[in-house]
């Protein structure tokens, strides 16, 4: 996809039909849309910065037990571990740095791997057992 | 749905009806925009009403901070009125529902700047 709002707010309307196909319920839905907006704003904006020339990776998979999605950029990569905790009371009033946060709290693992380049998010969110 | 925004006065306080999305682009804009002008027309009593905000991401959850932080910093006030479930849950866990003023009568709202 390429690195743009456009394709932002596409994955968003993707992951909540995904979801939807899964047997989410409509906040688990809402949740799943949400981390995966916040993961393509990552990989867009923060990853790629809006570069045409970059593009960004987007996939889906369901396999019963799981939704997974999975997002990668091409850009510069980046250390989860150095991102600030939002919830600190030093942080809590800036303006930035809420979407891994974001996504963690959506969502049941969130696994960071770097590429080369860019970086790879998974978010993996377990379906109710049917 | 884009964001809209429309205000109107209530004994001194500026209430900004939102409606729509607050997300990373157009919605973050018009938001950032709104409270510049109001500013710029020394308008600092400002009540946010977010009944009708069906959305925020985390770049919409930046731009209301950074609205109640200028707003303070030239010695002004920004509630919010009226936040949807969705809104509600999210500066929760962002432990951002302590920071703002919330409130959910305009009333009631309005009566709290005049104190």
């Amino acid at each position: 996809m390429e690195s743009t709002l456009d394709s932002v707010n596409k994955a968003e309307e993707m992951a909540d039909q995904m979801a939807a196909q899964a047997g989410l319920d409509e906040d688990t839905r809402g949740g799943v849309s949400m981390a995966v907006r916040e993961g393509m704003i990552n990989a867009v904006l923060h990853g790629n910065a809006y570069d045409p020339a970059k593009r960004v990776s987007l996939t889906f998979e369901q396999n019963g037990r799981e939704l997974i999605v999975t997002i990668s950029d091409e850009g510069c990569g980046f250390l989860p571990e150095e991102v600030p905790d939002p919830l600190a009371p030093e942080n809590l009033l800036k303006e930035s740095g809420r979407g891994i946060f974001l996504m963690r709290a959506f969502m049941d693992e969130v696994r960071f791997r770097k590429l080369e380049p860019g970086t790879e998010i998974t978010l993996i969110k377990r379906l109710p057992e049917q | 749905m884009s964001m809209k925004a429309s205000t109107r006065q209530v004994d001194g306080v500026t209430i900004v009806d939102l409606s729509g999305r607050i997300t990373l682009g157009e919605g973050s804009v018009v938001l950032r925009d709104t409270i510049k002008d109001l500013l710029s027309k020394s308008q600092k009593k400002i009540l946010l009403n977010l009944g009708d905000v069906s959305y925020i991401d985390s770049s919409g959850i930046g731009e209301l901070v950074s609205a109640f932080t200028s707003v303070r910093n030239q010695g002004g006030e920004l509630k919010l009125l009226h936040l949807t479930k969705k809104v509600h849950d999210l500066l929760q866990i962002t432990k951002l529902y302590t920071v703002f003023d919330v409130k959910d009568d305009e009333a009631g709202a309005i009566a709290a700047f005049n104190h």
